[in-house]
């Protein structure tokens, strides 16, 4: 019931059934999938949790268009655009590496945990250039916010959530740099092989559980009615 | 006794009995429900107790067509019943929502803890609500600070009353005398103590009330007196020079906006356009005019719209 | 259970209880039956606490003056009365004590699929607990526990933000115990035991596992919204900062009002464990159980808005809030049919957890069936945040809830422990809480019905008389369950030992040891027949 398909297909080949597992499970298979399935309920709950923002997003953002829309003007669409490709690329690194730990190269594996990290600190880079940009045009909500429009009173809610989005996600990242960096340790050390890639293949999950809420954050904030 | 300590509270509006009616069939249905299975869990216990340490029940026939047809029947039958008290529930509920055209409309503000009101004449109290018995009344209600809950136990009816909006109820005394007003809505310290009175007239005795000495009253400024000073009039003039839209007529009507949308002018539309003069801008005007937010206490607003409803008729205040 | 003998074989077994003393191998440990003694120990800590601002809270209802505290403090009251019995008792109570013990063992497992996750989730919820504890100690908390938008976040002048914290806080360690159950579910379960021949306890618990996982987290974030509107005095939900209080209440609501399912499907799953062993026979209409906890699940998500029927929600919403919370009642009162028909030709004995859960479903069907009323829109009108619904609430929750989590204590307290409690005395203590829970909550329907508003610190005189019955209630129920803590502690030394299956039930937890080895099983178990068959199979002896 591995719901990511290479899983499954490279288990079998190398060596196998030797792979150590905790006592309390049975076999390897059965602590991988327990692992695996775990991941996935988390990522729900995760899902559930930026789920709550989105929706008081979605639902400002249609009582309060005109506001939202000049408010997200404010945005560097530039910037955003930079740090989706960047993501994107994280994303392929990261798969790489899960791909080079179930065939047990060492190297590929630090190499390309090694990119993802970079790419995952520039994001974190630009984001912060951009928070950092928003602070000197007085944007962050409260009370030194100026906001030069008709309705600077939802424009200041529209930063409010801007902030909280994406600064939760931000916190993910940074959370997700500390998790490759004990990946990158394991790697190093040879840990991964065909028959345990259990944890850097978690790691992986929730990666791209990130991205993937980037992909939703960055039409949201920066493109919606941006035609203007 | 009886007197001192009610078991039920009194009817004194007209959808009382009806709620209480549909109360009563769901009481009745509780009860019967709650017996039964009370009754049948003390019968089958001690019919089929345990007579010997060892003794085992007798295991239920395998996927017997009987147990099925038992299971349909009780999910059906309590769906049926739910499904009249659902109607029977928003036929009251509906009833309770849409005031009839002819109601009064009195004004509540509530604010920490107290209860304003203010009658279409333009009569204000506190804590206290005169109305006359037999007479739809409609409530038109915001509040100053946090959430609060108008509540009148023996009209049956409550609705929340918040801040930055406004919400109605209306109801139709139908029986003279004093009952309780509560705030049922958590609102802070003296939460309990927000509440006093409504006490329902005869008609002429209301009149009587309404024309009595105004005395304990706080001074106020009329609707009429807030326009000139707070400068409303300079823009929204009655001719054709006028910076802002006219406003004679304005209420009830549909006012076409900039950006191609219609929207009825009613209060809630006055007040966000005197509160965020920019969220709707009249098609054909600029968006010049300044917010009065944080400059109006609600009972002010309220006392605009009603000038603004009063410039409508030229028969004067509708009753 | 009187005549029980106790275990043969004279050496020391050694068990999970046994396996290590210290205070270390209680503090690191993974064994997921020490966790579940861990969190007996800190929800007993809670409950006492908010039972003691219960009893502060209804002694000061005795008069109607508001002449025992002030305002300010019977609203700190009756709000930490309410934080703590919610997010600190009942919704870990039966999931993270009991469920914890016996999913493993029900599955036939030797632990939970991620121990130290399990652990740890222990640890964030004390956690969270210290900051709620805190934040009582330093003057407490006023916004009552459903912290309504603009008063937590503008006006509340009390503290709010710890409080909150910590409710995030004890959020996350809900969230892995849901995960952990999950996951055990579906991936540790012994050879043989399908879907359909697991203990209706781990179908219960794990629907309650699918409302944690989806629920809590939007309940997080909103705590988190009102902890940004209150820090930095951005408008999201406070209208006087452009923001809209409903969306508060429609995110608050998601959540809680699927946490009242949280609170009562694992009792419900305990009732449909005893009711079979006490009957000696099959549950009656094992699969509709089944079912129903999943339907209880998916209902509950789509519910939220009964609580916002007078609140200025539109009319058509509150038509199909009302029409969904309807549906709810259908699954409920299948389970309790059910449960009733068991008892059907069965060999029914009123030992004390069956008195527990014959008491759970007399009281919760009261429970359910006023909800129903609360849900009929032209009766909510009335009755909407009055006494009713403090009444109602809390039949299911202490009626229901509760009555099952004490049902499921008394049942199982021999596995856990070994030991045998008083048979006298834990049959007094059901009968007094059965009785003042009745004695309590049965006057606050007329109250409610009355018009006395809830969270109300003085009333007037005309209700004093059904709150003095209130108040005289409380003091028994009060009596009635400081009882079981006398009792359960001193079987811990006094006791008789208990035999492996004193109660003579079936079920994978009676095959193993009491108490069990630290890995559950001597050898793992391999199921081949379905659940609550009766007689038991021959290897396990029936002893009354």
């Amino acid at each position: 019931m591995s719901p990511d398909g290479h899983a499954t297909a490279v288990h079998g080949g190398g060596a196998h059934a030797a792979a150590a597992h905790a006592g309390h499970f049975d076999s390897a298979e059965q602590q991988r999938e327990s692992a695996s399935l775990g991941m996935w309920v988390f990522l729900v709950t995760e899902l559930m949790f930026f789920g709550g923002l989105f929706l008081a997003y979605i639902v400002y953002r249609s009582a309060w268009p005109e506001a939202f829309g000049a408010a997200s003007h404010h945005l560097d669409v530039r910037l955003g655009t930079f740090n989706t490709i960047v993501l994107i690329g994280s994303s392929l690194t990261m798969a790489l590496a899960v791909r080079s730990a179930q065939l047990g190269r060492r190297q590929a594996v630090v190499i390309f945990l090694v990119l993802t990290m970079i790419l995952g600190a520039t994001f974190l880079g630009v984001k912060a250039y951009e928070y950092h940009h928003k602070a000197v045009e007085h944007l962050l909500p409260g009370h030194g916010f100026q906001f030069e429009g008709a309705d600077p009173r939802h424009a200041s809610m529209f930063f409010c959530l801007y902030f909280a989005m994406t600064g939760l996600h931000a916190l993910h990242m940074i959370v997700g740099l500390g998790i490759l960096t004990v990946m990158l340790i394991m790697g190093a050390r040879g840990r991964f092989s065909a028959a345990y890639y259990n944890p850097i293949e978690c790691s992986g999950l929730y990666w791209h559980f990130v991205d993937i809420i980037w992909i939703f954050l960055f039409p949201l904030l920066y493109l919606l009615e941006r035609h203007g | 006794m009886m007197q001192d300590a009610p078991l039920f509270p009194e009817q004194a509006s007209t959808i009382a009995s009806q709620i209480d009616n549909l109360f009563f069939f769901a009481l009745g249905i509780a009860a019967f429900f709650s017996i039964l299975i009370a009754l049948l869990i003390v019968y089958l216990g001690v019919r089929y107790r345990r007579r010997h340490a060892a003794q085992t029940g007798e295991a239920p026939p395998h996927g017997s067509k009987a147990q099925t047809v038992l299971e349909i029947t009780w999910s059906v039958i309590p769906f049926l019943i739910l499904m009249v008290m659902f109607i029977w529930g928003v036929k009251i509920y509906f009833t309770a929502a849409r005031p009839p055209a002819d109601a009064i409309q009195f004004y509540v503000v509530g604010k920490q803890w107290m209860w304003k009101i203010q009658h279409p004449e333009g009569r204000r109290e506190i804590n206290e609500m005169h109305v006359p018995v037999g007479r739809p009344i409609k409530l038109l209600m915001t509040s100053e600070d946090v959430i609060h809950s108008f509540f009148v136990p023996a009209f049956r009816i409550k609705q929340d009353v918040l801040p930055g909006r406004y919400t109605t109820m209306w109801f139709q005394a139908d029986k003279v005398g004093t009952y309780h007003l509560f705030c049922s809505q958590y609102c802070g310290a003296e939460h309990a103590k927000m509440g006093g009175w409504v006490v329902v007239m005869e008609p002429h005795e209301y009149q009587a009330w309404l024309a009595g000495e105004k005395s304990g009253q706080a001074e106020f400024m009329t609707g009429a007196e807030l326009f000139a000073a707070r400068a409303c009039n300079t823009c929204h003039r009655p001719d054709t020079s006028a910076r802002a839209p006219i406003l004679t007529g304005l209420f009830g009507r549909q006012v076409g906006l900039q950006d191609g949308r219609r929207v009825a002018a009613d209060e809630a539309y006055i007040r966000e356009s005197i509160i965020e003069p920019q969220a709707k801008i009249v098609s054909g005007y600029q968006p010049i005019m300044p917010t009065f937010k944080g400059q109006l206490t609600e009972e002010d607003v309220i006392e605009l719209i009603n000038y603004i409803k009063g410039l409508k008729a030229p028969e004067g205040v509708a009753r | 259970m009187s005549a029980a003998p106790t275990e043969t074989g004279s050496e020391p077994r050694t068990h999970y209880l046994n396996d290590g003393y210290g205070i270390k191998s209680w503090l690191l440990t993974t064994d997921h039956k020490r966790i579940a003694i861990l969190y007996l120990i800190s929800i007993t800590v809670f409950f006492a606490l908010g039972g003691l601002m219960a009893v502060l809270i209804r002694l000061e209802l005795a008069t109607p003056e508001g002449d025992l505290f002030q305002p300010d403090m019977y609203n700190r009251l009756f709000t930490m009365h309410g934080i703590f019995m919610i997010f600190f008792f009942l919704i870990p109570g039966v999931p993270a004590v009991l469920g914890n013990f016996f999913i493993p063992i029900m599955v036939g497992a030797r632990d939970l699929a991620f121990p130290r996750l399990n652990l740890l989730s222990w640890y964030i919820f004390n956690i969270g607990g210290i900051f709620a504890f805190w934040a009582m100690m330093h003057g407490g908390i006023d916004t009552g526990w459903t912290f309504y938008t603009p008063y937590s976040t503008t006006y509340a002048s009390t503290h709010v933000l710890p409080t909150a914290l910590g409710i995030f806080i004890a959020g996350f360690s809900s969230i892995l115990t849901g995960l952990n159950f999950v996951v055990t579910v579906h991936r540790m379960r012994a050879p043989g035991l399908t879907w359909f021949r697991l203990p209706l306890f781990v179908w219960a618990m794990y629907a309650t596992s699918l409302i944690i996982i989806l629920g809590t987290p939007v309940v997080a974030v909103t705590i988190l919204l009102v902890g940004a509107e209150r820090l930095f005095g951005v408008g999201i939900f406070d209208p006087a900062l452009g923001g809209d209080p409903l969306l508060f209440q429609h995110l608050f609501w998601f959540y809680s009002h699927p946490a009242v399912y949280i609170m009562v499907l694992p009792s419900m799953g305990v009732v449909s464990e005893i009711v079979p062993a006490f009957a000696r026979r099959k549950i009656f209409g094992y699969r509709f159980i089944a079912y129903s906890s999943i339907a209880l699940a998916v209902l509950g998500f789509l519910v939220w808005g009964h609580h916002m029927f007078v609140a200025g929600m539109s009319i058509y919403a509150a038509t199909i809030f009302s029409i969904l919370s309807m549906l709810v009642a259908v699954p409920s009162a299948i389970k309790v049919f059910n449960w009733t028909a068991t008892l059907y030709k069965g060999a029914v004995s009123w030992e004390t957890p069956m008195l527990y859960a014959l008491g759970f479903i007399g009281l919760f069907t009261i429970g359910g069936l006023t909800g129903v009323m609360l849900a009929t829109l032209g009766i909510d009108l009335h009755v909407h945040d009055t006494y009713f619904i403090v009444a109602h609430f809390h039949y299911i929750m202490v009626g229901g809830a509760i009555m099952g989590y004490l049902g499921g204590l008394h049942y199982w307290w021999p596995k856990i422990t070994g030991k045998l409690y008083s048979r006298f005395w834990s049959r007094i203590s059901a009968g007094v809480i059965f009785i003042g829970f009745n004695v309590t909550f049965l006057p606050q329907f007329i109250l409610g019905y009355l018009g006395m508003p809830r969270r109300y610190h003085s009333y007037p005189p005309e209700f004093q008389v059904l709150n003095v019955m209130s108040s005289a209630g409380a003091t028994i129920l009060g009596v009635g369950y400081v009882i079981p803590l006398v009792y359960f502690i001193w079987s811990m030394r006094y006791g008789k030992q208990a035999s492996s299956n004193p109660w003579g039930a079936v079920g994978l937890e009676w095959e193993t040891t009491s108490p069990p080895p630290t890995h559950n099983f001597e050898t793992q178990p391999v199921v081949s027949r379905g659940p609550y068959e009766y007689p038991p199979p021959k290897e396990a002896p029936v002893v009354a």
